[in-house]
């Protein structure tokens, strides 16, 4: 209920309610001062700072030269494949996006409707793997499936046939953004599916209407707000994931933050990382800004 | 009745996908405790030797107590910080209304939809540039840029919930702003606070990408696990995983018992 954060009734004694109403036009801005200057100072600086250091001298660590594009010219050339990287990005935020969108709705649906009290252990059960070290659990993936692993080792053992190569190629990469991604698709989508009143689903069952048609004329649209955070959040992380691609990917494929990472370590040219950085946050921040424009927080997060 | 038999078995369905889903998520968790317990230094499955002795030689291991020291600092420190600083914030994002609310709550938001490994490269070059030396410290600094906002959050679900009167009516009747606050207002929020709590302090613990790049020569233990897959794999490896994993796990289940056990005293009452 958003409502509920408003200001009370002005009408009921006028100058009490005023004093109330300044009250809060105070306190918000005082309140939210920690949390601006950690962001000012933790957050905004930071990408100043690789914005600023993205338009100086390649390979150099000076941030006051002169301002120079070369690290971009460097980028946009016609013989550069670090285009590659990005599209391969894009490219794995999408897919595992949509595998997670037909995985999750089941589930997502059962919290919200069909679980009732175990909800609250299913929930905790499905939250708790957030808290595992990203690492731990894509290891965990790399002793199933490799040579002689949980996998291949059963599968000999029972059928005396292994495995092909699913390790170290794209897809297992896809997999690990799928696996580790859940819960950030999974809880949007749960909040989105209990603002959809379940009256309103009866009486339409009640009219007569199929339940293809409840999913798709009511459940979805109302749903719909959660459902979008949940793929923005998904496809933001998985846009900009590493650990994936490194553990499990082998490195088949580099993607963009690898790249990132690659200038700002072995190779040592912090300027050019910084203006693949800046790129990456401007793909990120435009579907961020656009997305959120249409969403109303209040509702989403205040409904329950 | 066709459309009920139907809906039955629509539940079962979906109960049995999500039983699916709890299979799938810890599945790599299991093959990690199985990898732990095998003698030899290679993994292989069917194991053929079960042992103990790469619990023992973690257990015993004074690097390992250190680097579970560091990331138990860490992490503790980094709960303190972000529970005062997030109680702060959700009261700016949810209880008042305010003139720059809306842009208030979005720039909340701007650091969780953000790739970590960009962040904590964008804070290395950020501490660099001020000439502050890498260590834990800094280390707690960049997991706040990004768990403070996640607990504002989950605190503010908790505020949304919660019914300002009960502010105004302590106020009527005398009290004090700071009665107000210690009396009414905390004790109404404290569960989300406390679930906020629990959040900082698991997900500090188990973060990677931030810590990767802001700690120096210092080490958490996700950092030291990576490192051993890279190279230099041992039945150690999915040991201290499997360590860290239980850690978490008793941290989770023992805040979920204060929970409940504060719910029942307060009901019993």
């Amino acid at each position: 209920m958003g409502e509920a954060a408003l200001p009370r009734d002005d009408s009921a004694t006028p100058p009490q309610a005023a004093a109330r109403r300044r009250l809060g036009l105070r306190a918000g801005p005082l309140y939210s001062l920690p949390m601006l200057t950690l962001l000012a100072v933790g957050f905004l600086a930071p990408l100043i700072a690789v914005i600023g250091f993205s338009f100086s001298e390649p390979r150099s660590f000076d941030w006051l030269a002169e301002p120079t594009l070369e690290n971009y010219r460097t980028i946009f050339d016609p013989s550069n494949t670090v285009y590659l990287s990005f599209l391969w990005s894009l490219w794995f935020a999408f897919l595992s996006v949509l595998i997670l969108a037909v995985i999750c709705y089941p589930v997502a649906y059962g919290l919200a409707k069909v679980f009732g009290r175990w909800s609250m252990v299913i929930t905790l059960l499905l939250v708790f793997p957030l808290f595992i070290s990203e690492n731990v659990r894509l290891y965990g993936w790399v002793l199933f499936f490799i040579k002689a692993g949980v996998l291949d080792g059963t599968l000999r053992a029972l059928f005396d046939a292994g495995i092909g190569d699913f390790l170290f190629t794209p897809e297992a990469i896809v997999f690990g953004l799928v696996y580790v991604y859940v819960p950030f698709m999974l809880f949007p989508m749960t909040l989105g599916l209990s603002m959809v009143p379940n009256e309103v689903v009866e009486a339409a069952g009640d009219l007569g209407a199929s339940r293809l048609q409840v999913f798709r004329e009511i459940e979805l649209p109302l749903a719909i707000p959660g459902i979008i955070i949940g793929s923005l959040l998904t496809f933001v992380l998985a846009v900009g994931a590493i650990a994936e691609s490194k553990v499990l990917g082998g490195q088949s494929v580099i993607v963009i933050t690898h790249d990132i990472e690659i200038a700002f370590t072995y190779s040592q040219n912090w300027p050019l990382g910084a203006a693949l950085a800046v790129l990456l946050m401007l793909v990120i921040g435009v579907l961020v800004m656009t997305v959120l424009r249409y969403l109303d927080l209040d509702r989403i997060l205040g409904r329950r | 009745m066709a459309a009920t038999a139907g809906a039955s078995r629509n539940k079962r369905l979906i109960w049995l996908w999500t039983g699916i889903m709890v299979v799938f998520l810890y599945l790599p968790v299991a093959c990690g405790l199985l990898a732990s317990l095998n003698q030899g230094r290679y993994f292989t499955f069917p194991i053929r030797r079960w042992s103990t002795r790469w619990w023992e030689r973690t257990l015993d291991s004074i690097e390992i107590s250190i680097l579970i020291q560091t990331s138990i600092t860490i992490a503790l420190i980094v709960t303190a910080i972000s529970v005062v600083l997030a109680f702060c914030g959700a009261l700016a994002f949810a209880r008042y209304n305010w003139r720059g609310r809306t842009l208030f709550q979005r720039l909340v938001l701007l650091p969780i939809f953000f790739p970590q490994t960009v962040l904590g490269l964008a804070l290395l070059l950020w501490f660099n540039m001020l000439g502050l030396p890498l260590s834990w410290q800094t280390a707690v600094f960049a997991h706040l840029v990004w768990i403070v906002p996640i607990v504002t959050l989950v605190i503010s679900i908790q505020v949304y919930s919660f019914d300002p009167a009960l502010e105004e009516a302590a106020l009527d009747l005398g009290a004090s702003r700071w009665q107000v606050m210690t009396e009414v207002t905390l004790p109404v929020l404290w569960p989300g606070i406390f679930s906020g709590a629990l959040f900082a302090f698991l997900l500090s613990w188990g973060n990677f990408p931030l810590s990767l790049y802001t700690t120096g020569a210092d080490s958490t233990v996700p950092e030291y696990l990576y490192a051993k897959m890279v190279a230099g794999y041992t039945p150690g490896v999915p040991t201290l995983g499997t360590i860290s994993t239980a850690g978490a796990a008793l941290v989770l289940l023992g805040g979920y018992a204060i929970v409940v056990l504060a719910r029942r005293a307060r009901s019993g009452r």
